[in-house]
């Protein structure tokens, strides 16, 4: 499509040199793959974690063996006024123009019978925690010109679970925070992005019975590193034109 | 700190709506937001932009009453004050 007026000026093409995203969760299982993964795509990169902190370090040290600047940064995302304190501690590896909002936490147990804090504990970490660390990181990439933000949702959320009230809420809302906010910014070259995974192999899902399989069209549950692949593509200037979507990373389940 | 002159504040809200793309040509005090295609979404990194340099904030209930550049260069420096 084509326009008769010039339009404004808009976007950095590129990733600016010593660029450096914040990865929450990054402690374990899709946010460490996708730390990993955002490093040897030439990000310098936060490994946010709330208590894993072994984990948390040798994800950093991975990352810096391979070359690339890390930096752990810890703690409770849901707690008040802890996005700011994150980001300002991110910001010190360089400037903080991406932002993966990984960090999540399961309370699972009937609407029927879900507490009050159960419920708050999954919005604040899931969904709250998300939206603060969203706002910090956006001051610095508008006055940038240049941002990318992915926030994992998941298959549960647009589509029905028992049991997970609470964070079905938390995931839909996550992605229709994704779709608001990625048209508010994109025209400062901000993409805004979700991806959607599935049945994941992972701590968080290895209480899960493995008969769930059976509803994966693919027949298996998803690697961490095949999310972190999505994610790696939605942060990259490959994607430069892609914002406000929802990319299901999940072996067909949502087909 | 020293004292912020509307002189000033007039200056780095000019380099701010041509940095969002309005044609310096066209700003001055008189200037409607709406004819230089200023949004809400510049109002909001003018916002922080008067924050950083001045310490004072532009809240998005403002939007209403900034019709002109001057409305902005005058609230700022009214808030500054």
């Amino acid at each position: 499509m084509t326009t008769e007026t010039a339009p404004k000026p808009t976007r950095s093409a590129l990733r600016p040199t010593d660029a450096t995203v914040l990865v929450t969760g990054a402690g374990a299982g899709i946010g460490a793959a996708t730390a990993l993964a955002l490093a040897q795509d030439g990000w310098n990169v936060a490994v946010g974690y709330a208590q894993n902190d072994a984990g948390a370090a040798e994800v950093v040290a991975e990352i810096e063996d391979g070359g690339r600047r890390a930096l752990a940064v810890g703690g409770d995302i849901g707690a008040p006024g802890a996005a700011e304190e994150l980001v300002a501690q991110a910001a010190e590896l360089g400037p903080l123009l991406g932002l993966v909002n990984n960090a999540g936490v399961r309370h699972d147990g009937l609407a029927l019978q879900l507490t009050d804090e159960e419920w708050d504990a999954v919005i604040a970490t899931n969904l709250s925690a998300a939206f603060r660390l969203t706002r910090a990181v956006l001051k610095r990439a508008v006055r940038a010109r240049y941002g990318r933000i992915v926030n994992v949702a998941s298959v549960v959320g647009p589509r029905a679970n028992g049991g997970q009230a609470n964070y079905a809420a938390a995931k839909a809302g996550l992605i229709g925070m994704t779709k608001t906010v990625a048209v508010e910014v994109a025209r400062r070259g901000i993409t805004v992005n979700a991806v959607a995974p599935g049945f994941i192999d992972t701590a968080m899902t290895a209480d899960l019975p493995r008969e769930l399989v059976e509803n994966v069209p693919a027949r298996r549950p998803g690697r961490p590193e095949e999310v972190a692949d999505a994610i790696c593509f939605l942060a990259s200037d490959r994607a430069s034109y892609v914002t406000g979507s929802t990319l299901f990373v999940d072996g067909g389940m949502a087909a | 700190m020293s004292t912020i002159t509307a002189s000033d504040v007039e200056t780095t809200v000019s380099e701010a709506l041509e940095s969002f793309g309005a044609e310096a040509a066209d700003i001055n005090r008189e200037a409607t937001l709406e004819s230089l295609d200023i949004d809400s979404l510049d109002l909001a990194e003018l916002s922080q932009i008067a924050e950083e340099k001045y310490g004072v904030a532009l809240k998005s209930t403002d939007a209403e009453r900034l019709k002109t550049v001057g409305d902005c260069v005058e609230l700022i420096v009214e808030r500054a004050g």
